[in-house]
């Protein structure tokens, strides 16, 4: 199929509504292949909802979404739209709490996920190699044995982007990655996403503007489901209509 | 043409009466009498015609006297005695005892087959003429399925005097049977009978137009098959009507049972395994009500209901909060364990009301203002039915009036929309959650009253109910109290409407099927809410 | 296949195995080798109660595959465990021949009672025991794999799925009371005679089909533990403890789960068929949701989550079913039953093995006992 668009990641007019309320209202635009995109924005601008719409939890009434341009994702459920690779971080870290850490990673990891497939699968030595290294990109090499729900606030943080790593997706998607972190912990987590950048597509919903500042990436600022202001970050800190309703005077 | 002539004379003494009113009663009858002492057998017939349509009380007493050779005459003194079995005689007329020898020329009226035939038709129409309306709907009840060709110029002269409509069509529509059934009425008479039977239109109409003397002029089996045809149209359309007001009736009952599940399960997605048991309960407090007044004051009785329904009520309500407080309470957000320690819950109070009040089904009485019912159209309509149905509809008005209008209703809907933000309102939220299943509990102890009224009190009553009212609320969608009313009228109507074609069980089993199905396309019933809620 | 065996057989699970196969050696020998006067005689009602409870326990592992590893609880599992049964019952039906009340070669006796002619189509076959120990396995698994395809497909769960396999289960039940229905209507299908040619009442075959049924437990908990430990088992795990999130991870949750539920259905469907034989009928009643609501019970008291603990429970609770609805006792048991129900709930939410296992499990090595069961703290399912 010819590509439509350049873009890997392209909203193209999205409106979703509950009950009369627009979450989000004629939502545009796009994400080139290999960027890093700050979407900040105050509570109920849409953020949340335009994850949900990505990634196939809420089905847009008008608009489409495509992804490496030819997908069209508003078709598609929760798993195709993740086997096209485009893997996700809650904003609330969830990770499988009886799993151990380990466990965890061997899930994400990139593999057949038929059922069938599950049933005979056998770690192999190449894979075992790929869980090691993961392990040691988010530091949690020293409890890989230990049960994910027994970790640390910030540790199942880093614990849901390893399994995002270990997805190997083409964009990633992550919702306030550093709620509830130390400040030390918030900068390593900054240099981890550069790092993942190098190689992926990576979209970061934030609250904290410190954090966003530290990426250096072009952000896009939401507002009652529409985009009000795009641009670097002290473009979009400048901005009148951003400082009115988001930062504030 | 003995017929045409007594028809004559029937009507002529009808109009005597209309213009003479109740003095010429006693008149009529003198003149009736005389005929019998004419000692002549055609004057023997008028007499009994005459005597039976004269509408008096005494006509029966002195009928069947004829009819038992117990009749007497004096041609001398132009009198007409009774003479009972001992030989005691008394005057026909009045009924008082002759005092005095007997007249001399006494001799019986004497009578034949043909005059025992007439009797016999006469008296079977007396009771066209009775003074009760009841008893008169019912004897031309009688005559219309009898056909008894010799009561109609009885029902000639009770069709003229009649003053209640419902009793004249009935007496009507009698006649048209007669006359449909004897060969040489006229065909003229015989269409206006066919169109009479036609607006009748039920399952003995069908039967009587289709079953016509032979020899019927076939201009009157024309119009006898058009109105076949109608009657059939018409029967189709009441059996729709039919099948949609028992539907409307167990959607009734549904919605009673549901709707407090729709509180507890809807609302604050408890799901609750004893709910039904809920229900029991409110039957057997009705029982117990009910009891006490028998035994102390009967006639309280018509006031039963009215004792039982916020009694059971406060009972079912509390045990409600009981088990809210003592059980679920520590279970929220388990769903899953909610339903297993709800089942066990129900299968305590099961046991509990077998050992108190014994597993067998209890008598529970209708009050009289339930019992009974009437004609509309083409259906039976039974008050019970039809209370329940008010009283459904009543309570689920007060609980929309409730949630919407009052203080309690507004915490209610806050705990439920956000805990943690109405807690911090200064909304107590645990008092609010005791309250709000308290109520769910004490809807269902409503529902327990109404279906008592129409179902077994038995412990197993709730059971019943409990996968039916599940039912309704998914189909209608959880937190949508709208949705239960529609889901539990839908899932009842159509209940009813396939039963005739599948039979109850497999009518049961198909809705199962379709809502199972019905799930597919909406995961979420009905009237399902959208966004951010429906995640927690 | 050597490596899903050694993946299988953890310390605690040869344990159970081993238990499992004295009881399946001990029991036939001291009812058959002993005289009746000796102290360990163990008499021919109790083989055929024991049996009855192994059946229970098979039924109860089938259960604690969905609902202790997937989150999945089924209340309508008695339906697949009857469906089984009436499979066997049908076998066992056509084996008496001319020895039921009417001696009608084909047609068994409540058919010939209500004057039906011909055999219907889909008692065709049941007289070959293959046949009918296929259908044993293919009627439950072809009905959970039907039913499962349509609610797993609308993301059906929770407490909506429990409600729904309850209402599959109870209109199965209103549909094998029917007469019409060709499977004995009220009365279900009874006085069987023999089985594969022995006599189902000898007190030979009655202590073989116990063995027989604790070997079907042994192969019943050897596939559930192959299962879970599998890579297969930390999905379904995964989907329990968060379903959203494996969805995100692209796993196809709904084939995961129909997978398993359809396999859990075969295992229900071969435990009602060797409960049959055993108890020597099979009606509607079975289909009763009360019966599925009890079993799950069952699999609650033991420790879903935990596969001895569900054997372990299912014969624990059947033991005090027996005890007390023979004493004097029995007008207080459902009282009982429903405390259970509450209290187990209540105070000892991971069931009893599971109870033990949280207790134990600072002695032992933290990392281990997580890997060893893939769960050691089942978690609510939601």
């Amino acid at each position: 199929m010819k590509a439509l668009t350049s873009a890997l990641l392209y909203l193209d007019g999205v409106t979703v509504s509950f009950d009369g309320f627009k979450a989000l209202n004629n939502l545009s635009f796009a994400i080139a292949a290999g960027e890093m995109r700050a979407i900040i924005g105050p509570n109920g601008a849409g953020k949340t909802t335009m994850m949900d719409v990505v990634t196939g939890k809420t089905r847009p009434e008008l608009g489409d979404v495509i992804f490496d341009g030819r997908h069209n994702l508003t078709r598609l459920d929760e798993t195709e739209i993740a086997e096209l690779g485009i893997g996700r971080k809650f904003q609330k870290p969830t990770v499988f709490d009886s799993h151990t850490v380990l466990d965890n990673i061997e899930l994400a990891l990139k593999s057949d996920r038929r059922a069938s497939a599950a049933l005979w699968w056998r770690e192999s030595v190449g894979e075992r190699r790929r869980i090691d290294e993961i392990m040691e990109i988010i530091r949690l090499t020293a409890v890989r044995g230990r049960r994910a729900g027994s970790l640390s606030h910030g540790q199942k943080q880093w614990l849901e982007i390893g399994m995002l790593l270990a997805q190997e997706p083409k964009l990633l998607l992550v919702d306030e990655p550093v709620a509830g972190m130390t400040d030390a912990e918030t900068q390593q987590t900054a240099e981890l996403l550069k790092e993942i950048n190098r190689d992926r597509t990576v979209v970061v919903v934030e609250h904290d503007m410190a954090f966003v500042r530290d990426l250096h990436v072009k952000v896009t600022c939401l507002h009652e489901g529409s985009v009000l202001a795009e641009g670097t970050i002290d473009q979009v800190s400048a901005n009148e209509r951003v400082v009115e309703v988001y930062l504030g005077r | 043409m003995c017929f045409r002539r007594a028809w004559l004379v029937a009507l002529l003494f009808a109009l005597g009466f209309a213009l003479s009113g109740t003095s010429a009663e006693a008149a009529s009858l003198d003149e009736a009498l005389a005929h019998f002492t004419a000692d002549d057998f055609s004057e023997t017939v008028e007499g009994i015609n005459e005597v039976a349509a004269g509408g008096s009380p005494r006509a029966e007493i002195i009928l069947r006297a004829l009819q038992n050779d117990q009749l007497m005459f004096s041609a001398e003194r132009k009198a007409v005695y009774i003479m009972d079995d001992a030989g005691k005689l008394t005057d026909a007329a009045s009924g008082r005892p002759v005092v005095g020898a007997a007249p001399a020329d006494l001799d019986n009226v004497r009578i034949n087959n043909r005059l025992r035939g007439a009797i016999e038709a006469v008296l079977g129409g007396l009771t066209l003429l009775a003074s009760d309306p009841g008893a008169r709907f019912a004897a031309a009840q009688a005559v219309f399925k009898s056909r008894a060709a010799g009561t109609l110029p009885t029902l000639e002269t009770a069709i003229a005097k009649e003053q209640d409509p419902r009793v004249k069509r009935a007496l009507m529509e009698a006649r048209a049977a007669v006359i449909l059934s004897v060969a040489d009425a006229k065909d003229e008479d015989k269409l206006a009978a066919v169109d009479i039977i036609r607006q009748r239109g039920d399952q003995d109409a069908l039967g009587l137009l289709s079953s016509l003397p032979a020899g019927t002029s076939p201009r009157v089996m024309k119009a006898a098959s058009a109105a076949i045809a109608a009657v059939n149209n018409r029967l189709i359309v009441w059996s729709v009507v039919q099948n949609a007001w028992y539907g409307i009736s167990l959607g009734s009952v549904l919605l009673l049972a549901a709707i407090g599940l729709a509180i507890t399960f809807g609302v604050m997605g408890v799901i609750n395994m004893a709910h039904g048991e809920m229900v029991m309960l409110g039957a057997y407090v009705t029982f117990v009500v009910q009891e006490a007044i028998r035994t102390k004051n009967p006639e309280l009785f018509d006031y039963s209901l009215a004792i039982a329904i916020p009694l059971s009520f406060l009972v079912a309500g509390g045990i409600g909060m009981l088990i809210e407080r003592c059980l679920i309470r520590f279970l929220y957000g388990r769903p899953l364990e909610t339903l297993l320690a709800t089942w066990g819950l129900s299968l305590i109070l099961q046991q509990a009301v077998r050992t108190l009040f014994g597993p067998n089904n209890r008598e529970v009485g209708n009050p009289s203002w339930m019992s009974g019912a009437f004609d509309l159209g083409g259906i039976t309509v039974t008050y019970n039915r039809l209370w329940i149905i008010c009283f459904a509809l009543a309570v689920f008005a007060a609980l929309l009036a409730l949630l919407r209008f009052t203080r309690f209703g507004l915490e209610m809907r806050a705990v439920t929309q956000n805990r943690a933000m109405a807690a911090s309102m200064g909304i107590r939220t645990s008092r609010v959650d005791a309250l709000t299943f308290g109520l769910g509990s004490g809807i269902a102890g409503m529902a327990g009253v109404a279906l008592s009224q129409i179902d077994n009190v038995s412990p197993n009553l709730g059971q019943g109910y409990i996968v039916d009212s599940f039912m309704v609320v998914v189909f209608g969608g959880v937190g949508n109290l709208w949705g239960t009313l529609v889901g539990s009228f839908v899932l009842g109507i159509a209940n009813k409407f396939l039963e005739p074609y599948a039979g109850a069980v497999l009518g049961k089993i198909a809705i199962l099927v379709l809502i199972i199905l019905f799930i597919q396309k909406r995961p979420r019933g009905l009237f399902a809410l959208k966004g951010r809620a429906v995640e927690a | 296949m050597t490596h899903i065996l050694i993946r299988s057989l953890d310390r605690g699970a040869t344990i159970f195995l081993i238990v499992v196969a004295a009881i399946a050696i001990a029991v036939p020998v001291l009812n058959l080798a002993l005289p009746d006067s000796a102290a360990l005689h163990v008499p021919t009602y109790l083989v055929s109660l024991f049996g009855k409870y192994a059946c229970y326990a098979l039924l109860a592992l089938s259960i604690d595959l969905v609902w202790g590893f997937c989150g999945i609880l089924s209340l309508g599992h008695g339906a697949f465990f009857a469906l089984g049964g009436y499979a066997m019952g049908m076998y066992l039906m056509r084996q008496i021949g001319t020895r039921g009340v009417y001696a009608d070669p084909l047609l068994p006796d409540f058919m010939v009672f209500l004057n039906w002619k011909h055999l219907p189509v889909y008692w065709y076959g049941f007289q070959h025991f293959p046949y009918a120990a296929l259908m044993v396995v293919l009627v439950p698994g072809v009905l959970a794999f039907v039913f499962g395809w349509f609610a797993f497909r609308s993301r059906v769960s929770g407490v909506y799925l429990s409600i729904i396999t309850q209402a599959l289960t109870f209109a199965l039940m209103l549909g094998f009371f029917r007469n019409n229905f060709g499977f004995g209507g009220n009365n279900g299908l009874t006085d069987f005679k023999d089985i594969l040619g022995f006599n189902v009442e000898a007190k030979t075959t009655r202590a073989a089909l116990f063995s027989v049924s604790c070997v079907a437990i042994m192969l019943g908990f050897l596939l559930c533990r192959a299962v879970i430990t599998s890579k297969f088992g930390k999905v379904l795990i995964a989907i329990r403890d968060a379903e959203a999130r494996t969805r995100f991870l692209g796993y196809r949750v709904e084939s995961y789960k129909l997978l398993v539920f359809t396999l859990s259905a075969c295992m229900a469907g071969i435990a009602g068929a060797l409960y049959v034989p055993q108890v020597g009928i099979i009606n509607p009643s079975e289909f009763a949701p009360a019966n599925s609501i009890e079993a799950v019970i069952w699999v609650a008291v033991g420790g879903r989550g935990t596969l001895t603990g569900a054997v372990l429970g299912a014969v624990l609770v059947n033991y005090a079913k027996t005890f007390f609805t023979t004493g004097a006792l029995a007008p207080y048991w459902l009282f009982m039953l429903g405390g259970l129900f509450i209290a187990v709930t209540l105070l000892l939410p991971r069931g009893v093995v599971g109870t033990l296992r949280h207790w134990t499990a600072p002695w032992r090595d933290r990392a281990s006992a997580a890997a060893e069961d893939g769960v050691t703290e089942p978690l609510p399912a939601e």
